[in-house]
């Protein structure tokens, strides 16, 4: 089960990889991680199918932002479950956001044990 | 004895016209004119032979004596003076003449012709006087003419002089008030001025406030995060000791370490934001110190970016970075070089993400990605830093005016004006240069450089 996560922030990678460490090593969970919206497109476009099946995504970044990217990847790959992770949990975003088809909106700082419970949902 | 008499009485009419003051006698005017009045009845008496001959004579002898006496010896009389002159040789002969032939007759019978040669050569001489006299008054009356004509002009000078040093003084009055109200404007100006400088600071930083926050925001969260993770290790390295699992504990220690090191530098990141700020609002210009230029430039491009994108959603632009790794540290007031990076940067940004660049992009049929670059290089001598958008670009028209105090082409309120010339002004002060390059319709490059010494 290989799970995508985009932010501009390179520590993050360190923060999942750790959070999630158990469901790595026993719950079959793969996590790769993208620092841009473009990186994030490149991943997807690896394979076809994508293996990825979820995407978590930051909205504030430089160059694409998190909703373009949303939108991008709806039209694409409208199989692709894409939840967002905001600093900016404001109505304005959180209504886009689900307009443009995500799943869910998570606020930063991270509650990892909602997260969590997403991901296991997903893994079970 | 009718023509000395005569003579008197002229004599005595001048004096009475031209005595000078004070008045020798009390009644100078009246005295004078009783003379005359003797003069003319001695001087009929004379001509009609009516009177005995020697007493009109000797009475006549006596007026002209008291007469000459009188104007030789007055000074109020001084003008008579040179008619004196020339009548005594003829009034003293036709005198003696007089007497000789009533005295003695037979005596003077024999040197009458002596006597009347005389008397010729003493009229010629009364004549020479008179003339000469006239002539001299006559220069004299031009010398008073002239004298007189100065005094005019120098009454009309003084007039003038007067007239010109009370103009003078009104002139200068107004001038000092004028200097006063220049001077009072000039330092209403100047508190004007540091107010919009003030403003234009707080304007700046305001934009930044979301960014700044969200900035702060994020590294505090990895602060958060990776210390509940070490908590959780913490737990796990508890029970991998009582297993005893020493590979397990040499990991978990590690990752523990990794995790403490993600602590501090996120915690100085966010310190580093909230010092920038506070410097970035402190009134009193600061000191010049060793600054790490890219690490300025990083930071506040993001606070730009973060700002920006915090106070308008739908703005979105890359920001590309080059920075050269072998920048020296440059001694400058940081606050103030990040003060023009801040403006560069915002300007920057807002040229991306108009419609005009966008516009223009997408009518040559590529795809417009906004984006703004910073770089730094360092040279020899000097390291320049390049803010480069790739947004409509600036015309040439106001290219030059573009450093100029409150010019701006936002709309009314958007912008105080003053950014840019304060930035030139910043890098001016630091001995830099601040220049820029513009094409329109590909974008515009603002160079700062500035001595590495
Ligand atoms: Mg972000």
């Amino acid at each position: 089960m290989k799970i995508l996560i985009v932010d501009d922030e390179r520590d993050v990678e360190m923060l999942f990889r750790q959070k999630f460490r158990k469901e790595i090593k026993t719950g079959g969970l793969e996590l790769v991680f993208a620092f841009s919206g473009q990186q994030a497109l490149d991943i997807l476009s690896e394979t076809d199918p994508p293996q990825v099946v979820y995407v978590f995504s930051d909205i504030n970044m430089p160059g694409m932002t998190g909703l373009e990217l949303l939108e991008k990847v709806k039209t694409k790959f409208p199989n692709i479950n894409v939840s967002m992770i905001s600093a900016y949990g404001d109505t304005e975003n959180y209504n886009k956001a689900i307009k443009s088809g995500a799943k869910e909106f998570f606020t930063k700082p991270i509650d990892f044990d909602s997260l969590r419970k997403e991901i296991t949902a997903l893994l079970n | 004895m009718a023509l000395e008499n005569l003579i008197a009485f002229f004599l005595l009419n001048y004096l009475r016209k031209n005595f000078d003051k004070p008045e020798p006698f009390p009644n100078t005017n009246r005295l004078l004119i009783i003379g005359m009045a003797v003069a003319a009845f001695l001087g009929l008496l004379g001509a009609s032979d009516v009177g005995p001959r020697f007493l009109t004579s000797l009475l006549s002898l006596l007026l002209m004596g008291a007469l000459i006496y009188g104007i030789l010896t007055l000074p109020s009389f001084s003008k008579g003076r040179p008619i004196v002159a020339a009548i005594l040789p003829y009034v003293s002969i036709t005198f003696l003449a007089e007497f000789g032939q009533i005295l003695f007759p037979s005596t003077y019978s024999g040197v009458e012709a002596l006597f009347e040669t005389a008397e010729f050569f003493a009229f010629i001489w009364a004549v020479a006087q008179w003339w000469i006299s006239r002539r001299q008054r006559k220069a004299l009356e031009v010398q008073r003419l002239i004298a007189e004509q100065k005094e005019r002009e120098l009454v009309l000078t003084e007039k003038i002089k007067a007239q010109l040093e009370i103009e003078v003084a009104e002139r200068t009055a107004d001038l000092t008030k004028q200097k006063e109200e220049l001077e009072k404007a000039l330092t209403d100006l100047k508190a004007t001025q540091e107010q919009l400088i003030l403003a234009e600071k707080m304007a700046s930083l305001g934009e930044l406030t979301a960014g700044i926050a969200h900035e702060i925001q994020n590294p505090l969260n990895f602060v958060n995060n990776f210390s509940e993770l070490n908590h959780e290790l913490l737990d796990e390295l508890e029970q991998a000791a009582e297993k005893g699992d020493t590979d397990e504990i040499k990991e978990i220690i590690q990752d523990l370490k990794n995790n403490e090191e993600k602590i501090v530098s996120h915690g100085k990141r966010a310190e580093g934001i909230v010092k920038s700020m506070l410097q970035h609002s402190r009134k009193e210009s600061g000191k010049k110190e060793p600054t790490d230029i890219n690490k300025l430039a990083d930071e506040y491009l993001r606070l730009s970016y973060h700002g920006l994108r915090a106070k308008d959603k739908s703005f979105n632009a890359t920001y590309k970075t080059d920075f050269d790794p072998n920048l020296p540290q440059l001694e400058v007031v940081s606050q103030d070089i990040g003060r023009v990076l801040l403006n560069l940067i915002n300007n920057a940004f807002y040229a991306v993400g108009g419609k005009e660049a966008k516009e223009a992009a997408q009518s040559r049929g590529g795809e417009y990605v906004p984006t703004v670059t910073v770089t730094t290089k360092k040279l020899p001598k000097k390291v320049e830093i390049r803010v480069i958008d790739n947004g409509p670009g600036i015309p040439d028209e106001i290219k030059d005016k573009i450093f100029q105090p409150f010019f701006t082409t936002k709309p009314t309120g958007q912008g105080t004006g003053l950014g840019l010339s304060l930035s030139y002004d910043i890098v001016k002060g630091h001995g830099g240069e601040l220049r820029l390059q513009s094409d329109l319709g590909k974008g515009t490059e603002f160079v700062i450089s500035l001595p590495s010494i």
